[in-house]
């Protein structure tokens, strides 16, 4: 039994906290919350030169060529230091997009920008609800691109693009567009983390090129989101983990009728369930690893397991902190919201847990009647 | 990253698999057990049987020193004994208490010719151990015990009950945990003797649990004597040996055996529900992946702890989770997996219940695993001490002696 990272992940994992403890502390985390700036430039640029953004590319495409598990290591952190950056776009998702369904021309052309700092995202959503052909008008005719996109995180800010819309031929296939191009306007709106960004985009005519196999759009996106939620779910193990830990350090010095608040049951109970499903959602996070880091044909229900328990782990950590707090965990001025916001993002961004707990059991289904 | 045994514990598992085909029938599937075909006293003939055969390979204790009749193995030889094992359709279940928590207890406090005496018939099955410690008045609070043992010449005589006892009513010794000065204050007053069963003035009474079941004895002790020699560790230090027993308990104690994910994904393709099969329903849905994922997440949680065994480590703070996640689980699924039968649900029949009653009978035992080898409570003190590094609770009777406490009075 070898079920855990090797000794030089985790000296990856522990250099990353270093950096992130460093160059994106929570002080530059709330000049990201209070600040208009989508995202911060240069913790993004210091991330670029560290080859972070290639973690996981091949080297002829610029990238460092490790795998995805020393990925998993960086994310823990990424997540643990809520760093206000779009890694989570341009990596797990318009990287993966790329290294999965790119053609060897598309894969040239694009993945040496993304690793030295050029941003990528996803624009599959058109309002709210999850996405499917009845609810998809964005449209490619003649290969140009029309209609709405929103939300996009990190929309305002990319380079490419990769659009789910419909082709001539009505069914849903994904595209890329050069997001500095012609035809494409970006509008910013307001999100409940505002130290992630995301946007409005209108497509006018905007040139689009197919990425992957025509009609197979949601088929793609979904195997791109396999992978996004391994990633994701070390972040939301990182951020758990570090709520957790903030509200041990608080219950540690803050006193109430004589007391530290830290000796009271109500509270000891309450932080050891946040450490509970903190460690089952990391357990479910290491299957989702081997399962991506080998190919497996587990990585379905490997994925969705390591999201759905992650995402819960990091809403009840995050919130349980904000708790343990009492009043000053509801200002703005205290930091537990910054952890309070980003859970809730990073619950919503590739399908939310209601999607996922379908998902993962109509994949059990599939299996069973294998 | 992977799953896999290295090449010697491949080797290992290789040797344990070939002994293990060559002694016990396979089962025919995961679920088969010995349990609810034979009575307990069938179950102990065979149990016996098989633990003689064991000890005598060496099974037995895989971990123990080679001199006790162990191999002087590792855990993790332990752990591949034990997954092997569970392949095959065998008796078992009586020895754990005494091999796992006396008998370790007894090697260490005992002398050289207890452990000659008792270490041997132990092992091969041949006498099996109880542990005498909770009372009515102190469970959680173990050390607030009231049983008396009082000098008597070179002997002691003990008076007082035990309760919640494992396997008294077919056990030959015990150890057990006394009072022997309440004028201090309780962890400073105990200490520990270990007993012949038969020894005149003890009395065993089943327990009748929830579950109909009795798997736990009262036993009284009446004037009870028994020589000095019969004392473990030094008079007034009981409390630090039972921290001995207790220990081993922790890292017996883990899982909960019943009806889990697969028997109710099982039972939701075979229940219908007003709007169809109950697996279609989306209600049904989110809670199975709910459990799946509670599962899954112990499931790799144990193979975390395993791969530290694997490499010679000791086993990271996670694996402290598993009672306390476990339990609960079990209790949720047992009733769940009734409320999808509807009214139907509430009869416990073999014939009549779907999964012959399964979901029934785990909804009446599971209360006792979310209790027993330390509380759902306990067991979160136990993590936010230990782990998160919290402060003990204030403990208002630390320092008083014991006969001017409310529970020592």
């Amino acid at each position: 039994m070898n079920f855990d990272f090797s000794d030089d992940q985790k000296m990856m994992r522990d250099s990353a906290r270093k950096f992130l403890g460093d160059r994106s502390s929570l002080k530059v985390v709330r000049q990201a919350l209070e600040s208009d700036a989508t995202y911060d430039k240069a913790l993004w640029a210091g991330i670029a030169e560290m080859g972070w953004l290639g973690t996981a590319v091949p080297e002829e495409f610029g990238g460092v060529g490790l795998g995805h598990l020393e990925l998993c290591m960086i994310a823990e952190e990424m997540g643990r230091a809520l760093a206000p950056v779009p890694f989570a776009s341009s990596v797990y998702l318009a990287t993966e997009a790329l290294l999965m369904a790119g053609s060897d021309a598309q894969k040239k052309a694009w993945l040496p920008k993304l690793v030295t700092g050029a941003i990528g995202t996803m624009a599959v959503s058109e309002g709210t609800g999850s996405p499917k052909i009845s609810n998809t008008h964005v449209r490619v005719t003649n290969g140009t691109l029309n209609g709405v996109k929103w939300p996009v995180a990190d929309g305002a800010d990319c380079d490419l693009l990769i659009v789910l819309a419909r082709g001539g031929d009505d069914r849903l296939s994904l595209y890329l567009v050069d997001a500095r191009g012609k035809g494409v306007e970006s509008e910013i709106l307001k999100t409940m983390d505002p130290t992630r960004s995301a946007a409005k985009l209108k497509f006018t005519d905007a040139p689009a090129e197919l990425l992957g196999v025509a009609g197979q759009g949601l088929e793609l996106v979904q195997a791109i989101n396999d992978h996004a939620a391994v990633l994701l779910a070390f972040e939301q193990v990182g951020g758990a983990q570090a709520s957790l830990e903030m509200a041990k350090e608080f219950a540690m010095q803050r006193v109430t009728f004589g007391r530290l608040i830290a000796s009271y049951q109500a509270i000891k109970h309450k932080l050891a369930d946040m450490y509970v499903a903190t460690e089952l959602a990391r357990s479910n996070a290491y299957y989702g690893a081997w399962a991506l880091s080998t190919g497996s044909s587990e990585l379905p229900v490997a994925a969705a397991a390591a999201r759905i328990s992650a995402i819960d782990a990091f809403h009840l950590s995050s919130k349980e902190n904000l708790q343990t707090h009492g009043g000053m965990g509801f200002t703005w001025a205290g930091d537990c919201h910054l952890f309070y916001r980003r859970a809730k993002w990073l619950a919503h961004v590739i399908g939310t847990n209601r999607f996922w707990k379908e998902r993962l059991i109509s994949q059990l289904e599939r299996k069973n009647a294998a | 990253m992977d799953f896999n045994d290295t090449p010697e514990e491949a080797a290992f598992r290789a040797e344990v698999r070939s002994w293990l085909e060559a002694n016990a029938p396979r089962k025919q599937n995961a679920n088969e057990s010995m349990r609810g075909r034979h009575s307990e006293a069938e179950l102990l003939v065979m149990a016996k049987k098989w633990q003689a055969k064991k000890a005598e390979a060496r099974y037995a204790q895989i971990t123990w020193p080679k001199e006790y009749g162990g191999r002087g193995g590792t855990p993790m030889q332990q752990v591949i004994y034990n997954q092997e094992e569970a392949n095959f359709l065998v008796a078992g279940g009586f020895f754990a208490i005494g091999l796992g928590m006396c008998i370790p207890t007894l090697m260490r406090y005992g002398s050289e010719a207890d452990r000659q005496r008792y270490v041997g018939p132990a092992l091969k099955g041949d006498e099996i151990w109880c542990q005498l410690f909770s009372e009515p008045s102190a469970g959680s609070d173990v050390a607030g015990l009231k049983t008396r043992a009082e000098r008597d010449g070179d002997g002691w005589v003990i008076n007082g009950q035990k309760v919640w006892t494992s396997g008294a009513h077919y056990s030959n010794f015990g150890i057990i945990i006394t009072r022997t000065d309440p004028n201090v204050p309780k962890h400073k007053g105990l200490t520990m003797f270990y007993l012949d069963m038969k020894t005149p003035g003890v009395e065993v009474r089943p327990i009748r649990q929830v579950s109909g079941e009795s798997g736990f004895n009262e036993v009284f002790f009446t004037d009870v004597r028994i020589p000095d020699s019969q004392r473990l560790g030094a008079v007034g230090e009981g409390w630090q040996v039972s921290l001995t027993t207790l220990m081993h308990e922790r890292l017996a104690v883990g899982d909960s055996p019943g009806p889990d994910f697969d028997e109710l994904f099982e039972l939701t393709k075979m229940l219908e529900l007003e709007d169809g099969p109950a697996i279609k329903n989306s209600a049904v849905r989110e809670k199975l992946a709910d459990f799946y994922v509670r599962g899954q997440g112990l499931k790799f949680t144990k193979f975390r702890t395993m791969t530290a065994l694997s490499r010679g480590q000791v086993p990271g703070p996670e694996a402290s989770i598993a009672k306390v996640v476990s339990a609960s689980k079990l209790q949720d699924i047992a009733s769940f997996g009734m409320e999808l039968m509807e009214a139907g649900g509430i009869i416990q029949d073999k014939d009549l219940s779907p999964a012959a009653g399964l979901f029934q009978h785990a909804y009446l035992y599971a209360p006792g695993l979310r209790i027993a080898g330390g509380t759902d409570e306990i067991l979160r003190n136990i993590i936010a001490e230990r782990v998160l590094g919290l402060p003990g609770d204030i403990r208002v009777d630390k320092d008083l002696p014991f006969n001017q406490l409310k529970a020592g009075a």
